[in-house]
């Protein structure tokens, strides 16, 4: 494995030739916001917020799926990328019905936490409020459409890590669905072991634990580092 | 225009639209600083006071909840008309909140909904009898209808969330709080 160096905010950097943007930033301890990304399955440049600047190109880049290369120049807190970033997490705010006093993650949602560390204290967009349903026909699980910002997790981690490909998504843009089995009811899926892995890794109250009353559901992500580890260097961590 | 810098006391209002009065509660819950509170500020007009009429010269006004129906939007341009400040108080004010849900729903079907064919008798009077305000066919957040100068988000605003937006105006500066005291929710 060869190294690069790179600048990162003008401090000489160097990483492996294989990393992302991202990886190397955040080994630097710079704090750079993240929705889609999720450690221990593919990065796919979703949700827009690890927006950098990199010298010579034009256009703003996902620092996820960013690989890094020899020499380049990359910027992570530009007032263009923070005013951006703030943009993003309003639109996300904005396009569907997220209604914190009332969710189930209150206190405990990626969403809700992003959005006070980036300065978020009112929404400049028109609230879009689409009729959107929610799937409660699974024995343990619900789907909330009108929480969810199609981060993606859920459908990677069922495809990556429980193999299940249960979830996938429908439709494009802010028309974009989660759906389960080919968009059958969830609870009418055949594939879906009913592991939850779903659940815990979603950053909001979209996917919750039947009878979850306001706030009262916490995901944790801790089990995917433990299975990961433990398949691929056989490294169990009782 | 505050007491610290004109030597005048702020003159002081909060108002009540499409909300369920809780950022009021957690206001009174400011407790013995609202004896500092009301010794910095005249209070003008509030539904914790008995006065009519939306007073003019305002310094700052706080407005819980959000544009529900044909009063509050006359009220909120009032407020605009007659404040210096305008600071919304509140998810409700802010986002919409609880009070938007029912943006999902036409007007006419939610009247219908929740009381033509609830239980029990349908209540008198209808909207075009002038005696309930009418729906406005979206709930909005204050922002939408007037300019506000500050936001305190919460659901209810915490107590200490709200004396740090309040002492700020008092002191004359603009409102920043700090990141644990921005969370929607």
């Amino acid at each position: 494995m060869s190294v690069v160096t790179l600048h990162i905010n003008d401090e000489l950097v160097s990483a492996r030739s294989d990393q992302k943007l991202l990886e190397v930033i955040r080994e630097q301890g710079i704090d750079i916001p993240t929705l889609c990304h999720l450690e221990g399955v593919s990065d796919l440049g979703g949700c827009r917020l690890c927006l950098v600047e990199v010298q010579g190109s034009s256009k703003l880049l996902a620092a996820c799926v960013t690989p890094v290369q020899e020499g380049m120049s990359v910027y992570t807190h530009s007032e263009r990328l923070v005013r951006y970033r703030r943009m993003i997490l309003e639109l996300l705010l904005s396009e569907r019905t997220h209604t914190c006093a009332v969710c189930v993650t209150n206190g405990h949602c990626e969403l809700q936490y992003e959005a006070a560390e980036l300065g978020v204290d009112h929404v400049r967009y028109e609230y879009l409020a689409p009729q959107l349903h929610l799937d409660a026909s699974h024995a343990r699980f619900t789907l909330d459409h009108n929480r969810c910002i199609l981060c993606q997790r859920c459908v990677r981690v069922c495809d990556e890590v429980e193999g299940a490909h249960t979830l996938d998504i429908m439709g494009r843009g802010a028309n974009g669905r989660v759906i389960t089995g080919l968009n059958r009811p969830w609870g009418e899926c055949v594939s879906c072991t009913s592991c939850g892995k779903c659940v815990q890794v979603c950053p909001t109250g979209a996917l919750f634990f039947k009878g979850s009353s306001v706030g009262e559901m916490e995901k944790r992500h801790a089990f995917l580092s433990w299975i990961l580890n433990g398949r691929e260097r056989k490294e169990w961590q009782w | 225009m505050t007491q610290l810098v004109t030597g005048k006391k702020t003159r002081f209002a909060t108002a009540w639209l499409g909300g369920c009065s809780g950022c009021h509660m957690s206001l009174l819950d400011l407790d013995e600083r609202l004896i500092e509170l009301f010794q910095a500020a005249d209070l003008l007009y509030s539904p914790i006071a008995d006065i009519k009429e939306f007073p003019r010269q305002v310094d700052v006004t706080l407005v819980e909840g959000a544009v529900a129906n044909v009063d509050h939007l006359e009220l909120a341009r009032q407020i605009r008309e007659r404040s210096h400040i305008v600071v919304s108080f509140g998810d409700c004010a802010v986002t919409g909140n609880v009070t938007s849900l029912r943006n999902r729903l036409e007007v006419d079907d939610l009247l219908s909904m929740v009381y033509r064919e609830g239980p029990g008798r349908e209540p008198r009077g209808r909207e075009g009898d002038g005696i309930l305000p009418a729906l406005i066919p979206r709930v909005l957040p204050l922002h939408q209808v007037i300019a506000v100068d500050a936001f305190i988000p919460g659901c209810p605003p915490d107590p200490d969330t709200i004396w740090e937006a309040v002492s700020a105006l008092l002191h004359g500066a603009p409102v920043r709080l700090k990141q644990e005291m921005r969370y929607f929710g």
